[in-house]
């Protein structure tokens, strides 16, 4: 439907004008991302041997708490002066709404993870032993995973007390399946310890549906007043 | 149904009483594992209860979803609560069974390791009906469930290809079993299914009855102002002074 | 002030409220309001904080589902209804980074209004200048309200459902906010403004409604001597 493709456009095209003016979410987040790596370094010894074993565990580790601080603040702007209401009461499709905010956390959350590779690559001297260029279906998909339900959920958790923390609350436990394809498709390209196609297939599997379910109960979340 | 409880609950008694029974002196003692083997007259019906109530939660949350069936909503709130309890029953005799005989707390066991992310799943569930006081929490609340629902296949499908990656000790013992030990097995499955119909049924009573109070509460204001049509009411010219919020 | 009209048939009831009850938890906001509402008149809603007049504005506008009890605007469901109903809240439900233009240029997208004109002309019609680059959030309060009125007004909806609109609004903004919806109703829209400023909608609004405890419990033609008093600025 052209109109919807044309109002997720809009949408995405107006949240990210929004957040280059104000910047205050994305210098907050990089800041936090870098961090983030150097604790996980002091931490994990990137010395020993064992900790090149997991440093795919490591990064995506950090990456989730990365994506956390960058979910939290999605539906932020739209709170603010209840602009939200304005979305819902017009005759713009949730579906819209929703693939705007996934695609601009998608990107926001990539951006952070394109900061902490390089640097978890030099502070662990991290080279693939396996085909490296699987590196990027699986940072992908992985990163569709965990933005895909974190945006979701950061809709529901608008409704409730503590908004901040229900949302790794819910989305933990649900992403459990995601995390550990990626972790050990990562695991499998450094070491170079066998093929990583299940963990890609099971996190395509895992991506198609939870995008089909997110597409299909946004609206219920949406207009749950 | 006031009478059937009572005499519920003592038939359930005497039935949880003779598997305990049967568990601990009748079952054969397990060859490699000795006496801390009946450990798993627990552990296992506890799952398969626990997945039994998850799957009556996941049923009544989609018919929530479809009819919007207060009724509904009570089950999915019910089957979640029993369901995490004996859920937690069967992470906890896990470790405890391990111990001895494997010399480890935990292992990726399938059944076990899926159990956990199910409990996590099931208590963020819990904390969502705690946290959420919008009127429009059932909604919410069911739509999660189905979300969990959706998200078994895949973590069980993850750790299985995990497991053959990594070998890890098996708990509850995967093969044959013999058949004097699957008679005990299913004495206690079944009392331990009644126990969670009991459970259930009375945790059922207990939140329709709040929901009465609740509505019994809205619906006095409703009709105890004796405001039911419109009248000429003098309003105090002081409180509508108040001006903008 | 350029508003296009809309036709609406006088005698049909445009909007039906029946036994509406709206619950949270154990609070019941709206306790059964049953009432019909003539097209092209303008209402306005008063009464004290907790009678339930925001949530009766947001039941109408679909953003709140009633717990029990039917709303019909022009015969359909709020959110079907959607395009015939424009909202305004205290809130700017605006983008305070964004200025006017690009604000309303959004909001045009959302109702698939193409091009920029409209968008000019309904800031117009507020008394506002569409050239005016300046984020919102530098605003004043009436300027601020007076574009929300633009945003609700953008694709000519034939109701209006305003919460509070001239709540913190300076005298001058308020009344140009009044007078545009005097011309709007005498254009043939239908119009609730809930306020507690009832004196600025004196000779103006067709009738006053009287909330109370969720109910709605009077409806006059105008303020009679004993409402008058109350809420006057």
């Amino acid at each position: 439907m052209s109109s919807l493709r044309s109002i997720t456009l809009a949408t995405l095209a107006k949240d990210i004008r929004l957040e280059w003016r104000s910047k205050d979410a994305i210098n907050s987040m990089l800041f936090f991302s870098l961090l983030v790596v150097v604790i996980f370094s002091f931490s994990f010894d990137p010395n020993a041997e064992e900790s090149r074993q997991i440093a795919g565990g490591l990064i995506w580790v950090a990456f989730l708490f990365a994506a956390v601080v960058a979910l939290n603040q999605t539906w932020a702007r739209e709170l603010r002066n209840q602009v939200l209401d304005a979305y819902r009461v017009s005759p713009a499709p949730a579906n819209a709404l929703f693939t705007a905010k996934v695609l601009g956390n998608f990107f926001l959350v990539s951006l952070l993870e394109a900061l902490m590779a390089p640097l978890f690559m030099i502070f662990y001297n991290l080279r693939a032993l396996g085909p490296a260029w699987q590196l990027i279906p699986v940072a992908l998909l992985g990163t569709w995973a965990l933005v895909v339900n974190g945006t979701f959920f950061a809709a529901m958790s608008l409704r409730t007390r503590s908004r901040e923390i229900m949302l790794p609350l819910l989305l933990f436990p649900i992403s459990i399946p995601a995390v550990q394809s990626m972790v050990e498709a990562t695991r499998i390209i450094l070491s170079g310890d066998g093929a990583a196609r299940f963990w890609i297939v099971l996190l395509l599997t895992y991506d198609v549906v939870f995008t089909t379910a997110c597409l299909a109960l946004f609206e219920t979340v949406l207009q749950a007043e | 149904m006031k009478r059937v409880f009572p005499i519920l609950a003592v038939l359930t008694g005497l039935l949880l009483a003779y598997a305990f029974y049967e568990a601990i002196w009748v079952a054969p003692m397990e060859r490699t594992m000795g006496d801390v083997q009946r450990i798993f007259y627990y552990h296992v019906p506890s799952a398969w209860t626990a997945f039994l109530l998850f799957f009556v939660n996941l049923i009544a949350s989609v018919i929530y979803l479809i009819r919007k069936n207060a009724k509904a909503d009570a089950v999915a709130v019910v089957s979640a609560e029993v369901g995490v309890v004996f859920c937690t029953v069967v992470l906890v005799t896990g470790p405890i069974w391990a111990r001895p005989v494997w010399g480890i707390w935990w292992t990726w066991d399938l059944r076990l390791t899926t159990t956990l992310v199910l409990w996590l799943i099931y208590v963020s569930y819990l904390m969502l009906r705690r946290f959420s006081d919008s009127s429009q929490t059932p909604k919410l609340a069911a739509v999660l469930a189905i979300f969990g629902a959706l998200d078994v296949p895949l973590v069980y499908f993850s750790i299985w290809f995990f497991r053959t990656q990594h070998p890890q000790p098996v708990i509850g013992g995967g093969g044959s079993i013999d058949p004097r030990m699957l008679h005990v097995l299913l004495i206690n499955w079944l009392a331990f299914s009644c126990f969670a119909f009991l459970l259930s049924w009375a945790r059922y009573r207990l939140e329709w009855l709040q929901r009465e109070v609740e509505e019994a509460q809205a619906l006095e204001s409703l009709l105890g102002d004796g405001l039911a049509a419109p009248t000429r009411a003098p309003l105090d010219k002081t409180s509508s002074r108040t001006g903008p919020q | 002030m350029t508003v296009s009209a809309s036709e609406i048939p006088a005698a049909a009831g445009i909007i039906s409220v029946r036994n509406l009850i709206k619950q949270f938890g154990r609070f019941a906001a709206l306790r059964g309001v049953t009432a019909d509402f003539d097209a092209g008149k303008f209402h306005a809603i008063l009464g004290d904080n907790g009678a339930g007049k925001t949530t009766l504005l947001r039941a109408l506008a679909g953003l709140a589902d009633p717990t029990r009890g039917t709303v019909a605007i022009l015969g359909k469901n709020p959110r079907e209804a959607c395009r015939e109903i424009g909202y305004m809240a205290h809130p700017s439900l605006l983008y305070d980074e964004m200025s006017g233009m690009e604000n309303l240029r959004y909001f045009a997208r959302l109702y698939d209004i193409a091009g920029d004109a409209r968008c000019q002309q309904v800031i117009r019609s507020v008394g506002l200048d569409p050239e005016l680059s300046r984020p919102i959030g530098q605003y004043s309060q009436g300027m601020r309200q007076r574009m929300s009125l633009a945003r609700a007004i953008l694709h000519d909806p034939k109701i209006l459902l305003l919460d509070e609109p001239f709540s913190n609004v300076d005298v001058h903004s308020a009344q140009e906010m009044v007078g545009l919806l005097k011309h709007m109703r005498d254009a043939g829209k239908t119009i609730f403004v809930v306020t507690h400023q009832a004196a600025l909608l004196e000779g103006v609004a067709d009738e006053f409604i009287w909330m109370q405890a969720g109910q709605i419990v009077d409806r006059t033609p105008q303020l009679s001597a004993e409402h008058s008093g109350a809420g006057a600025q």
